[in-house]
Parts: C-alpha cells; sequence; structure tokens
C-alpha cells in the first residue's frame, strides 16, 4: 500500500520529466525552422549558418572535455580533415558523376575526421591530463604544417575550392541560396545534437564520466581507461568532421586555417564559456563566442582580446561557464528565494558596467593611441590622444572596481542567505 | 660540407641551450606545482619586446638585467593573483588559465607593438665577427648568447644542486607535501620559483631577440616545441629536458640547413604519374619539412616510449 502511494506522485514527475525534456527539444527545433523567417537578410542567414556550424563543432569538443574530461588543443584537426574530405568528396561526386546529393556530403566529412582519429587516437590517448593537452596541440601542429607540404591534398595555401550546386538535386532543392544551406546545416545540428546528447546517456558516456572523475576506479570494475578515452576521441572527431564538412559546404572552400591552432582555441573557448559541465553549456558558448566574433570585428580591431579576457574572467570566477552560473540559480527558483537575491544584483549592474566600460576605453585607447581614431562607447566618442579620455577611463577603472566590489560582496551575502533557505527547504543539497 | 656540420653544430647547440632556458624554467614549474604553464613562451616574447624597448630607453646592457626583472615580477604577479585563485578548480583550471593568459598576452604585445617585425638590433659592442670558419663570419653575439646560456645553466645547477634554497626546490619537485610539513611556506616557494622559471624565459627572449625575429607571432610559434620538448625529455625531468632541448635544437637547426628531398637522393619520379602525395613527398626539401620535425620526433617518441626520454611519471 505504502509503495503504491509513494510510488504514483514520483511517476507524476517522471510524466512531467518527459514532457519538459521533449518540449526543450521541440522549442529548439521550431526555433531553427522560424527564425530565417524572422530574420531573413542575407546576413544574419549567413551568421545563424556560422553560429550552426559552431555549435555541432563545441558539442564535439565537449565529447572530450565536459565528458570524458580530455583537454584537447587540436581538436580542428578533425573539423578540417572533415572539410577537405568532404571537398573532396563533392568535387569526386561532380567529377565520377555519382548519385550522392549534397545533404549526405556532411557524413563523409565525419568519416574523414574519424578515420584520423581512429589512426592517431590511440597514441594520444594513452595518457589523460596534461600529458594529452600538450600531445594534442603537438599533433594539430603536425597537421596543420604537413597540410602545407601534402600540396596535392591539401592544395597548399590556397586550399580545395568546389562548387555546392553541382553535385546532383534532391527534391528540387539546389542548394545554391543561403537559406537552402541553412536548412541544411540547420538539420544536421538537430541530429547531431540529438546523437551527442544520446551518446551521454548511453553506458559508454557513463563509462566516459566514470574516467572522467577517477580512471583508477573504472579500472578496478574492468574497464580499461585508454580504450574509454579511445573511443569518445573517436566519437568526437566524427562530429568534429560533420562540422568541418558543412563549414566546407558553407563556404565551398576548405583550406589549412581549418585545422590551425586558432580555430582550436576558438573552440576551447566556445565549449568552455559556455559551461562543459552540462550538455547545453557548449550550445551557449557556441551561439555567443560566434556572435561576438562576428559583431566585434566590425567595432575594434582588438577583438581577440575580448574574448581572452572574458575566458580568463569565466577561468578564474565562473569555472562553470554561462551554464554554471544558470544552473547555480536553480535550486533557489525552486525553492522561492531567488528574489531575493535579485536586489542585489540590480544594484551591482551600475558599477560592474563602470568597470567593464572603463576597462574597454583604456584597451582601445592603447590601441588606438597611434592612429588617433575616435573610440565610441554608447554614443560618447572618446579621443584616445586626449588626455580627457585617460582619466576618465582610469577614474572609471579604479573607481569602478573599487564599488563592484563592495557590491559583489552584497550578492555573495545575498546569496548564501538565499541558500540557507533553500538548503531548509530541502533544494539544494 | 664539414663548414655545414661545424656551423650548424654551433647553431644547433645555441638553439638548444636557448630551448633549455625556457623548458628549464617549464619543468621546475611543472614539477612543483603541477601546472603546465602554456604562456611560458608569451614570457619569453615579453622578454624580447621588453628588451627592445629598454634598449631603446637606456641602452642594451641595463635592459638585459632590467627585461627579465620585470617579466620574473609579472609572472610572480600572475601566480600569487592568477594560478593560486584558480588552484582550487584543478590542473585543468589551471592549465586554461594560462592558455588565456598566452593568448592575452600576444593581442596585448601586438596591440602595443604591431604585428611586424622590430627592429631589434645587436648591441654595438657585440657587432663584430668572433671568427671566420671556411669563409663563414661567425658573429661574436650568438658566442655571447651562448655564453649567457652556459652561465645561466651552470649557475642553475649549483643552485640546484649546492645551496640551501636548491634542496628545498628538489624536495619541491618529488614531495611538495612533505616540504610543506617541514614548515616552509610551499606558497612563497611557488611563487618565487614561478617569478624565477618566467625570468629566465626573459632573459631568453632578450638575448634571442635580436638575433632571431622579434615578433608578436613568436610565442606561438615556439611554444608548442617547448611542449614537444618537455613530453619528448620526460616531464617533470630536468636532466632529460636538457637533453631533449639540445636533440631537437641540433635536429632543428640541421634539418633547416640541409637541402636534399627524396627527388635529389633517388632521382626524379616519372612525370607522366601525375600530382600525387608521393611526388609531394619526393620533391619536399628536408628545409621545408624542418618545422613539423620536432612533433614527428614526439608522435615517435610516443609510440615508443610514451613516458618521455627520462620520465617517471606516469601523468
Amino acid at each position: 500500500m505504502t509503495t503504491a502511494a509513494t510510488s504514483t506522485p514520483k511517476m507524476k514527475a517522471a510524466a512531467g520529466g518527459h514532457v519538459r525534456f521533449y518540449g526543450i527539444w521541440l522549442i529548439g527545433i521550431a526555433a531553427l525552422l522560424v527564425l530565417p523567417m524572422i530574420f531573413s537578410s542575407g546576413g544574419s542567414l549567413t551568421s545563424f549558418s556560422l553560429i550552426g556550424i559552431a555549435i555541432i563543432f563545441a558539442l564535439s569538443y565537449n565529447i572530450l572535455l565536459g565528458q570524458t574530461g580530455l583537454l584537447s588543443f587540436g581538436h580542428a584537426v578533425h573539423y578540417g580533415l572533415g572539410g577537405f574530405a568532404a571537398c573532396h568528396m563533392m568535387n569526386a561526386v561532380v567529377s565520377h558523376g555519382w548519385p550522392i546529393p549534397l545533404p549526405f556530403i556532411p557524413l563523409f566529412g565525419g568519416l574523414g575526421g574519424l578515420v584520423f582519429a581512429i589512426i592517431i587516437g590511440w597514441v594520444m590517448t594513452k595518457r589523460a591530463g596534461t600529458v594529452f593537452a600538450m600531445i594534442s596541440l603537438g599533433i594539430g601542429e603536425l597537421v596543420a604544417s604537413s597540410s602545407l607540404i601534402l600540396r596535392s591534398v591539401f592544395g597548399g595555401e590556397a586550399g580545395i575550392t568546389t562548387d555546392r550546386t553541382a553535385l546532383p538535386k534532391m527534391l528540387g532543392w539546389s542548394f545554391g541560396p543561403q537559406i537552402q544551406v541553412y536548412y541544411l546545416i540547420a538539420f544536421w545540428l538537430v541530429l547531431s545534437a540529438i546523437a551527442m546528447y544520446a551518446l551521454t546517456r548511453t553506458p559508454l558516456g557513463r563509462i566516459c564520466n566514470a574516467v572522467r572523475d577517477n580512471p583508477e576506479r573504472v579500472q578496478f570494475i574492468g574497464y580499461d581507461p585508454h580504450v574509454v578515452r579511445y573511443l569518445a576521441f573517436c566519437f568526437a572527431g566524427f562530429f568534429a568532421g560533420i562540422a568541418g564538412g558543412l563549414a566546407a559546404i558553407n563556404f565551398e572552400i576548405a583550406n589549412s586555417a581549418y585545422l590551425g591552432a586558432i580555430q582550436s582555441g576558438l573552440v576551447l573557448f566556445s565549449s568552455f564559456i559556455g559551461g562543459v559541465a552540462y550538455f547545453f553549456g557548449p550550445i551557449l558558448g557556441a551561439i555567443l563566442v560566434t556572435y561576438l566574433q562576428l559583431g566585434l570585428t566590425n567595432v575594434t580591431g582588438v577583438w581577440q582580446l575580448y574574448f581572452g579576457i572574458i575566458f580568463i574572467g569565466i577561468v578564474m570566477f565562473a569555472p562553470g561557464g554561462i551554464a554554471g552560473l544558470l544552473m547555480m540559480h536553480r535550486p533557489l527558483v525552486r525553492a522561492g528565494t531567488l528574489w531575493t537575491v535579485i536586489p542585489s544584483y540590480l544594484v551591482a549592474i551600475v558599477p560592474t558596467v563602470a568597470l567593464a566600460c572603463g576597462v574597454i576605453l583604456t584597451i582601445e585607447t592603447v590601441a588606438r593611441y597611434s592612429s588617433g581614431d575616435p573610440i565610441n562607447l554608447f554614443g560618447i566618442a572618446f579621443n584616445p590622444t586626449s588626455p580627457v579620455t585617460w582619466i576618465a577611463a582610469a577614474v572609471l577603472v579604479v573607481g569602478g572596481s573599487f564599488v563592484a566590489r563592495l557590491t559583489w560582496r552584497r550578492i555573495a551575502e545575498a546569496w548564501d542567505r538565499a541558500a540557507t533557505v533553500a538548503r531548509d527547504r530541502g533544494y539544494l543539497a | 660540407m664539414l663548414e655545414l656540420i661545424v656551423i650548424s653544430t654551433l647553431n644547433g647547440v645555441l638553439f638548444g641551450m636557448l630551448l633549455f632556458l625556457l623548458s628549464s624554467g617549464l619543468t621546475v614549474i611543472f614539477s612543483m606545482m603541477g601546472v603546465l604553464n602554456f604562456a611560458h613562451a608569451s614570457f619569453y616574447m615579453l622578454g624580447a619586446f621588453f628588451g627592445f624597448q629598454l634598449t631603446k630607453w637606456i641602452g642594451f646592457w641595463p635592459a638585459l638585467v632590467l627585461a627579465p626583472l620585470l617579466v620574473g615580477a609579472i609572472g610572480m604577479a600572475v601566480e600569487r593573483y592568477g594560478l593560486r585563485n584558480t588552484h582550487k578548480h584543478g590542473h585543468v583550471a589551471e592549465l586554461l588559465l594560462t592558455f588565456g593568459l598566452a593568448f592575452v598576452i600576444e593581442e596585448i604585445v601586438s596591440m602595443i607593438w604591431g604585428k611586424s617585425p622590430l627592429d631589434y638590433r645587436v648591441p654595438a659592442l657585440l657587432d663584430f665577427p668572433a671568427f671566420t670558419i671556411f669563409s663563414t663570419n661567425y658573429p661574436a653575439y650568438k658566442l655571447f648568447m651562448l655564453a649567457v646560456s652556459i652561465t645561466i645553466f651552470v649557475a642553475l645547477l649549483v643552485v640546484l644542486k649546492r645551496t640551501r634554497v636548491g634542496l628545498i626546490v628538489q624536495a619541491a619537485l618529488t614531495h611538495p607535501h612533505m616540504v610543506g610539513h617541514l614548515g616552509h611556506n610551499v606558497g612563497r616557494v611557488f611563487m618565487a620559483v614561478f617569478g624565477v622559471g618566467c625570468a629566465l624565459a626573459g632573459l631568453a627572449g632578450v638575448i634571442a631577440g635580436p638575433a632571431l625575429v622579434t615578433q608578436s607571432d613568436m610565442a606561438a610559434s615556439l611554444g608548442p616545441i617547448l611542449f614537444v620538448v618537455i613530453v619528448f625529455g620526460g616531464l617533470g625531468s630536468l636532466p632529460g629536458a636538457f637533453i631533449a632541448s639540445l636533440v631537437i635544437g641540433l635536429v632543428q637547426t640541421f634539418a633547416v640547413a640541409l637541402d636534399g628531398s627524396l627527388a635529389s637522393a633517388f632521382g626524379p619520379l616519372d612525370p607522366s604519374a601525375g600530382p600525387s602525395v608521393l611526388t609531394d613527398i619526393w620533391n619536399v626539401t628536408i628545409a621545408q619539412v624542418a618545422p613539423i620535425v620536432p612533433y614527428m620526433l614526439l608522435v615517435l617518441v610516443l609510440i615508443v616510449r610514451p613516458m618521455g626520454l627520462m620520465g617517471t611519471r606516469e601523468s
């Protein structure tokens, strides 16, 4: 009797969980379908396509970093090789007249990434941690430099070009217009995201987490961490290859920049800024980083510096990334104590924004000192050579950081109070 | 041929000693703190740029002393305010912090000094050929570089093996917790070691700047080779780092100097076969392959001896 009584509400909760779980995925798919109808300009379509590719790439990276605990500095190798494989495949399809339409091409990109992962992965994943990080960096450099030597395959510095419209049509789509390419990317995004999410729920995905947390205990229960790392590495290589193949379709070119250290660094930034502990973290990170990358390049010449600073800030103060910060609030929302924290957030916004403005003003002053281009900050023009700007920057940085620290302390206090209440109500461990 | 061997050996040893100036600091920092300082090559770059700027203002010789001190101070600040706070989040977070730092340093340097190579000249006092072997003038500055790196090497050896400070550092290499239990301020030792390691990298930058190219991408091009050196030598092993530095220095210098290819050794391939991967490999000269030689060595070592030449640690 008692078991039946306790199990009924549990089942209700489970059913509600299912609705919410599938609801999130359906909302995501619906958003992908509707977005290009709302923002239909060519620029935004290009941005959406790039973001879609970046999301697949970042999710594939998170199979390594977030789920298996392997920090790779050379993940772009699989992305780039996938891109080259896709390009070669497209050219081969055209020249041999094979009946393979464009939507299947990313699969060959994935195979390109996978094959390389299978070949090199066994040696690379022998050891985890720092050694793996260094080796991945070395392999990344090796492949990137080799691509310039093996001209017949990689086309040297110019790369390899292709024509996506020359492939056989499917359902009457030529994939000439960007909107059709967008939907192709969106299709592969949904497919890959579902596959990668499903991977995290399989026994392999679970044992990957175990290898990340404690490889020694994994050995005790009879698994070889090396094999587990190798399998995770191969899956990550496959999905990175799909992203690379989509990039090759989108740009109709593959070159050595795809394989390089910058690409590897960007995917690391995206995943980590988004948050590696949650599946949706890298998605947030890829959206933000790609959006910033596209947006900031027009505004400032030193946009990479801002990336670096944001990254360092996240590493130091919020190692869970944006997803971690968001999920921190979940128990408070459930316990209904979030409203006690919000006022301290609102108070902190002003000095924090002032501090950020001061830092931006300082950086831009240094960057534009020699050229003398005016700095436009929220519609106010500053002259980088005038002492007024320097004083303003110094006041903003010093004053902002002083006041901001006080308000951050208030946030911490309010947070502690709210967390205590949440803990009392049983929503926080 | 003999000329090439002598000159390349000299240059190779010189490059190897420079690599060791960097890899020794990196190795000691890694062994003690478990942190692989990704930004180590960036401190080398900072050394070169500070050296350039200070040389312009106050001359080369004061710069030779001041620039490494400045770089060391920055390194200490990074350890004190960055790494120490990140330590609680684990080694991956620390590695990522230094990765971000390398990125930021490169951006700041190219923001201030621009992206093109600087005109960092050899000081007038050393701007003469030291000796002539077989028609090649060997510059005195290179001998000076060699002398400085060997002096630092010997000094490091003496400090590590013969002094009390060296004893603590050596103990902290293998048993950091025990050193802490014995009442040494491990935090301060870490900060000092990190600072000294960065200062050594800075010194390498100051003396290498005029001889090699001083440019904002010098850290990005040297950094990966540095990591190859310490993985090759065995993580955490100073003798290993020394041997690996010399090996990589010599191999790379010889590779750059050699102009042969498979085509020149065995004759050209049948041209009717058309371009393929084989023709690429057949025609590429050893000099063109030079940049990837260290990484090929890395892969080789990983297959044959995964822990590196002298390594004992598993991770």
